[in-house]
């Protein structure tokens, strides 16, 4: 027979996200908290991410991936709540949810779910890169899994592809594992969008920035002996050799569930639409995390998580959330993406009072200009650039100005 | 050195089939392929689909062939867990042309003993197909086409082969023959065989096989078919097969469910010379994408899953091309194209004929083994993940390694251990499904890998 977990909260995915979110519950509300974490152990990314760079916003400390994930588990199961690895929720259709573990098949009932299911990098396959299929094609994800929790081995010389934070953790990655990156490759036009790691990250390993090139084609019939890349201004292409190539960044959210639960998709992020309370559309279903943002750092995914565990508490008390409709946020190029895709004036604001961006272009310095209906609301120029590969953040405030009564707030830069 | 009474080249959906009907005589076989697995070659990389065989030329061998082969193959599939959909299919004409060819392929059908098809209205075609891209004139039905696992099969077919005492002797690369009084000694890369009858079902090699045989009556033509796999969640824009009509230039472009939950764009055809370009190229995914926009516009909405190509084994010949040689105790199974997969267990049933024709006494083997179980990965089946039982008798069958397509240790465990085995992470696949869905192994490449080299390690 097929048994039942029942909780009052049932958060899917324990990473980062789910996790903070389940400790902020467990040690201040009393409700019963499931974390359903696919993975034999919980942690999410960071658990394969091991290099500095985890925990400075949330924790107030520097620390390695598998530390910070490690220390993420210890404070939620010492704050009582109920983790079950190796325990994936296989199908949901916005009733029933089933889950698979070793014990057998369960039906989770649970008055509220939160998402926190992440988001992974575009394979090749999705970016449709034609060419071969030899070994040594990998994301940055399948590299970190091979070298750091299986202690296998990569090549010898790799080309990196993505131009993102993350391009520069496989970079390290690929160092730790004996192998040299020969060159990375980004369509953006200036080294400008790797400002991030001018100072560390190219210092240390001074691979050779390829700028405005796309990989046309990768090469070789057993192992990858290459890549074909052409300089997207002028057609020209040539051969980078290599025998791995990492594709990085390009991030989609793993939103399996949310769509067969039938829960309204943000067109940007591609996650659940959500608003500054991490709501969804289907009542008593929160999301969080990557799923929300595909993709920030850890500690705003875990941040993100705390803040949506506080409207989970005031939903489970019966405590009035504004139940108004919102009027949508939109990003006009070059955001590709913008969250909380809601806004009303009710709303509290969302997980550290900010906006969530991504841009396709790099800007200097960034002016944004918040228009409703023909009318601009507001425009603020920020004091830190715009960057394609990280999340660029935007005040709340600007919304401020905003007619509850009006249309799509559009977002320029 | 033991003498074989038949030995088979080739260890793809058509030499298997070959090897699993022998294996049921008193005869003694050899299944030899230069891979390290079966169905490693054009088997692997095909459109699936479980042909009626209602558009093929009539009274060719072909057509005789594949609508034996349906019915051979869907009785298999039903007892062996070969995962089969008899989804049904729906010709589209887009032209005034293709709509005033239908009636004349409905004839067509009929010549080939095939009598279900139905003239469509445009308004029956897109209730039949509501996220057809519009523009569709008119619509013929073939409601017995149908959608197959394309790598069980190759699979199904050694395994019963190899417990009915079949030798199977992968990574032997066939180099010559030479062709004795009483037997003929094939080199291979693995040493010497021994052998009464050889049976040439080489697929792309074919050609060059036939040469050493004193033949030069044909040349492959490698014929690239690019396909896209697109993503399950694209699954609720279609459940039937949409099939173009036929043009000169062969099958066209297809867009149809597969039994793993995706849909399927293409294939692409293009001649080449290489037997080994089984590479994508530009200029495939800007057609397919072109053909796919038009086809079905909310495609590229989702993502892209996987792509690759198969290579058709082309000759300039209207049909099969197998034949017997009796003086040299050889046959030919040459020139299987686009259909093979359809054809294999009837192929298999005419090369028997032949040899029985050639002199070969075809006693019925004593003890044979009952068709295998084979590991159900089709989608709309039930999968270990959902089975309370087996997860109670072997945790094993509970635990997830590739989430995306919900695939166990145990699956994995048995894929590495079964009677013809994965030896890589290809071979996995092709059992399991592992790494074959949305993340591509960005979650479990590594887990899978580790699996293997523990199992293989044990098992060494
Ligand atoms: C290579 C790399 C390097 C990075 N470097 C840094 C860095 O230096 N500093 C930093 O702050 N951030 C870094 N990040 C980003 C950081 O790892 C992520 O932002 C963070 O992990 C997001 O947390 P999350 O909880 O939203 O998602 P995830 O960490 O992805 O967790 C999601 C969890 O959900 C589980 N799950 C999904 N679906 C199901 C299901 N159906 N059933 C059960 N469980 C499920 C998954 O197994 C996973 O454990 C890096 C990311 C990558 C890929
Ligand atoms: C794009 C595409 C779509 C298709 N769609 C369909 C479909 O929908 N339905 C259908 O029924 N059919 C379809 N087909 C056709 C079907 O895939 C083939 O007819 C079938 O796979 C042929 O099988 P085979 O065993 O003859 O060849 P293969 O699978 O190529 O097997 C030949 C084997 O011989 C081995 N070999 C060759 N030379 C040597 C040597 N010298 N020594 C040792 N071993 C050797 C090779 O390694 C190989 O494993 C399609 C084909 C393509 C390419």
């Amino acid at each position: 027979m097929t048994t039942t977990i029942v909780a009052d909260v049932a958060i899917i995915g324990g990473g980062p996200a789910g996790l903070t979110a389940a400790t902020e519950l467990a040690s201040r509300t009393s409700a019963d908290v499931v974390v359903l974490e696919r993975e034999h152990e919980a942690g999410g990314i960071p658990r394969h991410s091991d290099h500095l760079g985890y925990g400075i916003r949330d924790k107030r400390r520097f620390t390695t991936g598998p530390r910070y994930a490690r220390r993420l588990v210890d404070e939620a199961v010492a704050a009582g709540i109920d983790l079950r690895t190796e325990t994936m929720v296989t199908s949901w259709d916005g009733t029933d949810m089933l889950v698979t573990s070793p014990t057998g098949r369960a039906r989770v009932d649970a008055t509220a779910v939160i998402l926190a299911t992440g988001a992974r990098e575009r394979p090749r396959p999705a970016r449709q890169i034609p060419g071969s299929r030899p070994a040594g094609v990998l994301t940055t994800g399948e590299l970190q899994n091979i070298v750091h929790l299986h202690h296998g081995s990569v090549g010898k010389r790799a080309v990196v592809v993505g131009g993102e934070l993350v391009s520069w953790s496989a970079v390290m990655t690929l160092k730790e594992a004996g192998c040299r990156t020969e060159a990375l490759v980004t369509r953006h036009a200036s080294p400008e969008s790797y400002a991030a790691f001018n100072l560390g990250g190219r210092a240390m390993f001074r691979p050779h920035l390829v700028t405005g090139h796309r990989v046309v084609q990768v090469l070789g019939r057993h192992r990858v002996e290459g890549v074909e890349v052409e300089e997207i201004a002028t057609g020209r292409r040539e051969v980078l050799e290599c025998d791995t190539v990492v594709f990085t960044g390009d991030w989609i959210p793993d939103h399996e569930l949310a769509r067969s639960a039938g829960i309204t998709l943000d067109p940007g992020t591609r996650g659940p639409l959500v608003d500054p309370l991490g709501r969804t559309d289907r009542d008593g279903v929160f999301a969080a995390g990557n799923l929300v943002h595909p993709v920030d750092t850890a500690d705003v995914a875990a941040l993100g998580g705390q803040h949506v565990a506080r409207s989970v508490a005031r939903f489970l008390t019966g405590e009035h959330l504004p139940n108004v409709s919102a009027v949508p946020v939109v990003g006009e190029a070059p955001f590709s993406w913008v969250t909380p895709g809601l806004f009303h004036p009710q709303f509290a604001p969302p997980a550290r009072g900010r906006i969530e961006t991504w841009v396709d272009e790099f800007v200097r310095v960034p002016r944004v200009t918040a228009r409703q209906d023909g009318r601009v609301i507001s425009r603020r120029t920020l004091p830190w650039p715009a960057s394609p590969g990280r999340v660029f953040r935007i005040p709340w405030s600007v919304l401020a100005g905003a007619d509850p009564n009006g249309g799509p707030i559009h977002l320029s830069l | 050195m033991t003498t074989f009474d038949i030995t088979i080249i080739g260890a793809g959906v058509v030499g298997t089939a070959i090897a699993r009907a022998l294996s049921r005589r008193e005869l003694s076989v050899a299944l030899v392929d230069s891979a390290a697995d079966v169905g490693d070659g054009t088997s692997k990389a095909n459109t699936a689909i479980l042909h009626t065989g209602f558009d093929a030329k009539p009274g060719t061998l072909e057509s005789r062939l594949v609508s034996r082969g349906y019915a051979l193959l869907g009785d298999y599939a039903a007892q062996t867990g070969i995962p089969l959909e008899r989804t049904g299919a729906v010709l589209v004409a887009w032209t005034e042309e293709e709509l005033g060819n239908l009636p004349g392929l409905r004839e067509k059908a009929i010549e080939n003993g095939y009598d279900r098809c139905e003239l469509l209205s445009a308004e029956e075609v897109y209730a039949a197909l509501p996220s057809l891209g519009p523009g569709a004139l008119g619509g013929l039905s073939v409601p017995d086409e149908s959608i197959i696992c394309p790598w069980t099969p190759s699979i199904a077919y050694a395994t019963e082969a190899v417990q009915n005492g079949a030798a199977l002797l992968l990574r032997h690369e066939v180099r010559g023959v030479e062709v004795g009084p009483d037997e003929t000694t094939v080199r291979t890369s693995g040493g010497d065989l021994r052998t009464r009858w050889v049976i040439n079902a080489a697929g792309l090699g074919a050609d060059v096989l036939d040469r050493e045989f004193g033949y030069g009556r044909f040349t492959v033509t490698p014929r690239r078919g690019e396909l896209l796999v697109f993503d399950k969640l694209a699954s609720s824009l279609l459940d039937k097969i949409v099939l173009p009509v036929p043009s000169k230039l062969g099958k066209g472009v297809l867009v149809s469910p597969t039994v793993y939950g995706n849909i399927m764009l293409g294939p692409t055809a293009q001649d080449l010379e290489d037997k080994t370009a089984t590479n994508t190229s530009e200029g495939g995914f800007e057609f397919l994408r072109s053909k796919g926009e038009r086809l079905m516009p909310q495609l590229f909405e989702e993502e892209v899953t996987t792509a690759y190509a198969g290579l058709r084994a082309a000759v300039d010949h209207g049909d099969y091309l197998i034949d017997a040689d009796a003086a040299q105790r050889y046959v030919l199974v040459g020139g299987i194209r686009s259909t093979g997969l359809t054809s294999s267990m009837a192929i298999a049933e005419h090369v028997e004929g032949l040899l029985r024709e050639g002199g070969v006494r075809l006693e019925p083997r004593v003890e044979v083994v009952d068709p295998p179980q084979m590991p159900m990965i089709g989608e709309r089946f039930l999968r270990p993940y959902q089975r309370e039982d087996l997860i109670a008798a072997d945790p094993e069958y509970g635990r997830i390694v590739c989430f995306c397509e919900r695939v166990t240790a145990g699956e994995i465990r048995d894929a590495l251990t079964s009677t013809v085995p994965a030896v890589d992470r290809g071979g996995i696949s092709r059992r399991t499904r592992a790494t074959n869905g949305r993340c591509q192994a960005f979650y479990c490449g590594a887990a899978v890998d580790a699996c293997i080299a523990t199992v293989g390690e044990e098992s060494r």
